[in-house]
């Protein structure tokens, strides 16, 4: 074999989250009460073109979760001894991009370094001036001439391929659903253009172009050229940004998954028990919450740093450091942060308890364990979902803050608060290096408009209050009618 | 000379999540000056939706498609939105169902009127306030000077209702829309509130459009009626010709479905109207009410009926009409032949079994079932920071009663009285405070849990509202399962006892759905697929499943509407019939009382004030607040010109009930010594007793009450 597989704590437990959502999905599949509401995201176009946007970032954080060692000396010595460093597929996928690192700083598409060097010339005399990239733009030979056209060409090449493979999905989608609804192609395809099918396909399909075209000129240049620039130390910001895509989701969803369980708990037992329950899990989250949660997060963070400072033995790589700090980052932010869902719930408990059903079930002596796991578990879920999705983006931006007041992730860990916290002192810096933080926030920036949308229309969906119809699917239903009222509809 | 109002084929769409529905289709009515039409119609009718069609108040979602509302000969549908605004409040005022609702808590009483007064006369200072008071003392605020300060929760249910009565008078509107103005207020509160709208209604001369459920306040306060069905009126009629002899199908069974003593004197079943109101997103091609009609023919699945009059200003869409008007009002149709069959000779088999199944000789000395003693439930009121407990809210104190297997006790009292205390503090569900409960000669205040248990198979619960009384999340087959695993029910049933291993209990939930009038595919559903009569039986099923002997019936019929509270009403006689259960049926409802119960208790603030058979009670009220109960309900027959008893003021709060009889601050009978002792136990015949000081009493000490209800056993 020729690497060997690492699997940090974060990693076991990203491995668990899939799995559970999984098991979620499938639970929703079987049963129609439960996928009703989906359907109602599936309805929203928005929802689904942030779904899409939303789904490219679960799939880079998960090729960045796959972590493997690579040997260093190729099994010819008795032993084999592996690398210190440990890579991620996403690392191995984009080898030229982490490999190729300049000098210092240089902006995007640059040829030349950002700041002034002594350059030897070909005559031996010195001269300062900005110096080539080693490998930004080094296939050019004049680039001041020829680099704009290049650039052109090959981002249009990247995009026709992009458009390609773009036409390719939408042939195979709309075939597999025409022949699942056993409908000719050519209506299937209206239909999905038209947005009249159960899930509005339009607005995926739009969205996929639309990230198709942009990462068919982004891949096509990215070799040739730093399309995002370089950082202090050369490294490739486009790549940074990449990774840093994982710890946002880690921080995003694990803390989520450490706070359910004492929001759970503490909430449903607190509303379903009321009395000295209620008084104690109350008085508990009142205090808790009254702390300032970045003083208590900074105290732990530092007690944690210091304890993994006197205990360097106990890591192995300095990535498996980082990776647990990042773990117990989520953890302390999960404790920290249980206490708004917790109130929720306990006040949709105390709501909950007094229905009919539940009395109905004391009256056939129902246990207590039992009442709260069969009828107010699930019907405090939608609540769980909805806080679990708006909490989400909160949790990536408070990760940045954090990272950038120092008590957030490692530092040899890269985050979108981490190249923020880095990017910070050049602002000042004349002329300015702007890109390094430009980057990160439209990354960071897409990431939370998507998550925040989908959130959106996962809360429109399960609030029943709001009962949205499409214009559309009103004036089909009233053709369907007969027509005798449609020509008097008028909207006042 | 225009009428006052006049709609003509109005039609309304919402826009919903399954596609258009239209709740007003097409209705069209005609409104007189100083008249009062009352539009009657089960609820999903569309007949709230008409009313805010009226006043142009409709929801985001809704739209007028087509028609016209004319006020006096203008259109109201053309009016911009600014002079529609003259409009509201000022020619066409509302009044809504839910006072607590449609009051701002945080604006005084006069601030709310002043507001209209300001809108519409840009009257403001002393002189809104002289117009205030005016307006307040209109509708019978005592007191009003002081309490047009106070804010809407100083006053009761009943004098919010006042208050936006008020408020709707302010304007002094042509026409007042009064959307289910007495639903959510107790009848003895509705007597109250009916009356002051006639009396302002003469006094000022407008109109009054009446928008209700009830067939009976329909009968006492309209000149002329319409029956709304789907959207549409089928039928109006001034009033006395409508109660003498309705047209239209719908209305005869609606009026047939009403319980009552005369349904039950004969033994007979209510007739009930099979099936539900259609939804209102329904497609109609023919006569509406075609589907549910026992008339139905060919035709009427075919073409919609227009009007057919029928004489003295009475007219109705049916197309039995169209050809023989004369006739048909006296041919009775098939189901109701055999109905007036046996209401009048009582000969016909069924019938006459079901006499004596409903008054089954009591001669043989039955133990009793149940057997509650004094029984007293405090809710303690703590105060301070240290929650000391100051005081206790008695919801049920000192109540005894006794229930035969296979018979019925109604509990008939006002809201807040304590009557669903009562029934939960029986089955213990509630912790009780003292007193004594007996099922079956076993006590179980006291009865350690795991006995409790085992015992709770025996007496089940049926509640109120079947909307959440079954949990939206489960399957009808878990909802009926849960009782019988949890009680680990054995079958008893012979021909189920062996594949009962094979197949679950399948088939027992197939018969219990069967034995409720529901197909036994119901069981892989939601409870949100069902109408609300359906899920009631569901729930009916769910409390079967453990095989009870007692069902505690909290209000089941409260939430329906009349023609599907009929089918319940019938389906709790049959299975009493075939499995002798005996029913603890609490209602305020005095019509279901005269139909289902043997045995009637009347309840006031927490305690029994008179109990007996229900002919005894209910022809010969004994005590005060019975009688003034029953001559609130209103009736249907036109011609009882019965003798209202006005009870002054509200019930009293029972965390602080008035010394000695609780009913002496609004009794008219009151005497010195109600003030100081609590009347003990007059007896007038082994079954009928009450409590009060008009009668001669038992010689039991006074002044500890307690004392009184020493359980006699009968």
């Amino acid at each position: 074999m020729p690497f060997t597989p690492v699997i940090f704590w974060t990693d076991a437990l990203v491995y668990l989250l899939a799995l559970v959502i999984a098991v979620f999905v499938w639970q929703v599949r079987r049963n129609e009460h439960l996928l009703v509401p989906w359907r109602r995201v599936g309805q929203s176009a928005s929802g689904m073109a942030a779904l899409t946007a939303l789904l490219f970032f679960v799939v880079v954080g998960l090729l960045d979760t796959v972590h493997v060692r690579f040997p260093v000396n190729d099994g010819a010595g008795v032993e084999k001894t592996y690398s210190a460093e440990v890579l991620s597929l996403l690392d191995v996928i984009a080898t030229p991009l982490r490999t190729r690192v300049e000098k210092t700083y240089s902006a995007p598409f640059a040829a030349h370094l950002y700041a002034k060097e002594n350059i030897e010339l070909p005559d031996g005399a010195q001269a300062r001036d900005f110096p080539r990239l080693k490998f930004g733009g080094v296939h050019l030979a004049d680039p001041k001439a020829q680099r704009s056209e290049d650039i052109i060409s090959r981002a249009l090449k990247g995009s026709g391929i992009g458009l390609l493979v773009w036409c390719m999905i939408v042939a195979a989608l709309t075939m597999g659903l025409a022949h699942r609804a056993g409908r000719p192609f050519g209506s299937t395809w209206a239909a999905m253009w038209r947005g009249t099918t159960g899930i509005r396909w339009n607005a995926i399909l739009v969205t996929l172009l639309l990230m198709l075209l942009l990462w068919g000129a982004a891949l096509a240049l990215c070799s040739y050229y730093h399309i995002l620039g370089t950082d202090k130390v050369g490294q490739d910001v486009f790549y940074l940004s990449l990774k840093s895509i994982r710890t946002g989701l880690v921080i995003g969803t694990l803390t989520t998954l450490m706070m359910l369980p004492f929001a759970l708990f503490l909430g449903i037992t607190a509303g379903y028990f009321q009395g000295w329950v209620d008084d104690v899990i109350q008085y508990l989250y009142t205090t808790l919450s009254s702390i300032p949660s970045v003083l208590l997060i900074a105290a732990a963070v530092l007690m944690m740093q210091v304890y993994m400072e006197t205990h360097p033995e106990l890591f192995e790589t300095i990535a498996a450091r980082a990776d647990l700090r990042l773990l117990f980052l989520c953890i302390i932010l999960g404790v920290t942060s249980w206490t708004g869902l917790c109130r929720l719930l306990r006040g949709e408990t105390l709501k909950l308890r007094e229905m009919e059903y539940i009395q109905a079930a004391h009256a056939f002596g129902v246990g207590h364990w039992r009442i709260i796991s069969r009828h107010i578990l699930p019907n405090v879920m939608h609540i769980v979902l909805i806080t679990t999705v708006m909490d989400f983006s909160g949790l990536v931006l408070a990760e940045a803050v954090l990272s950038y007041v120092g008590v957030g992730v490692d530092p040899s860990m890269i985050s979108f608060g981490t190249m923020i916290n880095a990017a910070r002192l050049e602002m000042a810096r004349e002329p300015m290096v702007w890109w390094s933080l430009l980057s990160a926030f439209s990354f960071m920036f897409t990431l939370v408009l998507s998550a925040n949308l989908f959130a959106d229309a996962v809360q429109n969906a399960f609030d029943p209050r709001i009962m949205i119809i499409s214009p559309k699917a009103a004036i089909k239903d009233s053709a369907s009618r007969g027509g005798e009222h449609s020509p008097a509809i008028s909207h006042q | 000379m225009h009428p006052l109002l006049q709609v003509d084929n109005l039609t309304t769409v919402i826009h919903t999540a399954t596609g258009l529905a239209w709740p007003v289709d097409g209705l069209s009515l005609k409104i007189e000056k100083g008249e009062t039409f009352a539009l009657l119609g089960e609820s999903g009718c569309g007949k709230s939706i008409t009313a805010l069609s009226i006043m142009r108040l409709l929801p985001e979602a809704g739209a007028i498609a087509a028609g016209s509302v004319c006020l006096d000969g203008q259109d109201l549908l053309l009016l911009p939105e600014t002079s529609m605004r003259d409009v509201r409040g000022r020619r066409i005022s509302m009044i809504f169902q839910e006072p607590m609702l449609s009051l701002n808590p945080v604006m005084t009483v006069a601030e709310q009127i002043g507001e209209v007064l300001q809108r519409h006369f840009g009257l403001g200072g002393t002189v809104a306030r002289e117009r205030i008071l005016e307006i307040l003392n209109q509708v019978g605020i005592p007191d009003a000077a002081r309490r047009m300060d106070e804010y809407p929760f100083q006053f009761s249910g009943g004098m919010k209702q006042r208050m936006m009565i008020a408020m709707a008078l302010a304007g002094e509107p042509e026409l007042l829309i009064a959307d289910e103005p007495t639903t959510a207020l107790d009848v003895t509160i509705q007597a109250q509130v009916l009356d002051l709208m006639r009396s302002l209604q003469q006094r000022n001369g407008m109109s009054i459009l009446l928008i209700t459920h009830d067939l009976a306040v329909a009968a006492e306060t309209a000149d002329r009626i319409g029956i709304m069905y789907a959207g549409e009126i089928v039928e109006t009629a001034p009033r006395d010709v409508f109660f003498r002899g309705p047209a239209h199908p719908y209305s005869r069974k609606l009026l047939a479905s009403v319980p009552g003593r005369d349904r039950r004197g004969a033994g007979t079943r209510l007739s009930a109207i099979p099936g539900n109101v259609p939804s209102p997103s329904h497609k109609f091609s023919g006569c509406r009410f075609a589907d549910r009609c026992d008339r139905a023919w060919a035709l009427c699945l075919e073409a919609a009926p227009g009007w057919s009059a029928v004489g003295d200003g009475q007219q109705a869409r049916c197309h039995l009409l169209e050809h023989d008007s004369s006739s048909f009002a006296l041919l009775p149709s098939r189901n109701e032949k055999g109905e007036m069959q046996a209401r009048n000779s009582g000969t016909a088999a069924e019938a006459g079994s079901k006499v004596t199944v409903l008054h089954r000789p009591v001669t043989a000395p039955e133990p009793d079932l149940l057997a509650v003693t004094d029984l007293k439930v405090h809710f303690p009121i703590y105060k301070g920071l240290i929650k000391k407990a100051v005081g206790a809210v008695k919801a049920v104190d000192g109540v005894s009663l006794s229930l035969r297997r296979g018979r019925t006790l109604a509990l008939v009292g006002e809201s807040g009285c304590g009557k669903t205390t009562v029934g939960k503090g029986i089955l213990q569900l509630i912790p009780v405070s003292g007193g004594s409960v007996k099922y079956n000669g076993i006590e179980l205040v006291g009865l350690e849990s795991k006995r409790l248990r085992e015992l709770r198979a025996e007496f089940q619960l049926v509640f109120q509202d079947p909307y959440s009384s079954l949990n939206p999340r489960m399957r009808i087959m878990e909802v009926i399962r849960e009782g019988m695993n949890a009680l680990n029910v054995k079958n008893h049933g012979k021909e189920h006892s062996g594949n009962r291993q094979s197949d679950g209990s399948g088939g027992e939930v197939d018969r219990l759905l069967e034995s409720v009038g529901l197909r036994p595919e119901a069981k892989w559903r939601y409870p949100h697929e069902f109408s609300g009569g359906q899920r009631q039986r569901i729930a009916i099923a769910r409390a079967l499943a453990v095989r009870p002997k007692l069902i505690v019936c909290d209000e089941p019929t409260s939430a329906l509407d009349v023609s599907v509270q009929a089918q319940i009403l019938n389906l709790l006689g049959d299975l009493q019939d075939s499995l002798e259960l005996a029913y603890l049926f609490i209602t305020h409802n005095i019509s279901v009382v005269e139909y289902i119960a043997d045995e009637v208790a009347v309840m006031y603030l927490g305690r029994i004030v008179e109990s007996g058979s229900v002919d005894e009670v209910l022809n010969s009220p004994k005590h005060p607040y019975t009688q003034a109960l029953l001559s609130a309900v209103p009736v249907i027959e036109p011609e009882s010109k019965r003798h209202i008893i006005r009870l002054q003021g509200d019930l009293p709060s029972p965390s602080n009930p008035p010394s000695g009889c609780h009913f002496h601050p609004r009794c008219p009978h009151a005497m010195p010594i109600c003030r100081e002792v609590y009347p003990a136990t007059s007896r007038f015949s082994p079954t009928h007793q009450t409590h009060c000081h008009l009668y001669p009493q038992d010689k039991v000490a006074k002044g500890n009450h307690a004392q009184e209800y020493v359980y006699d056993g009968r």
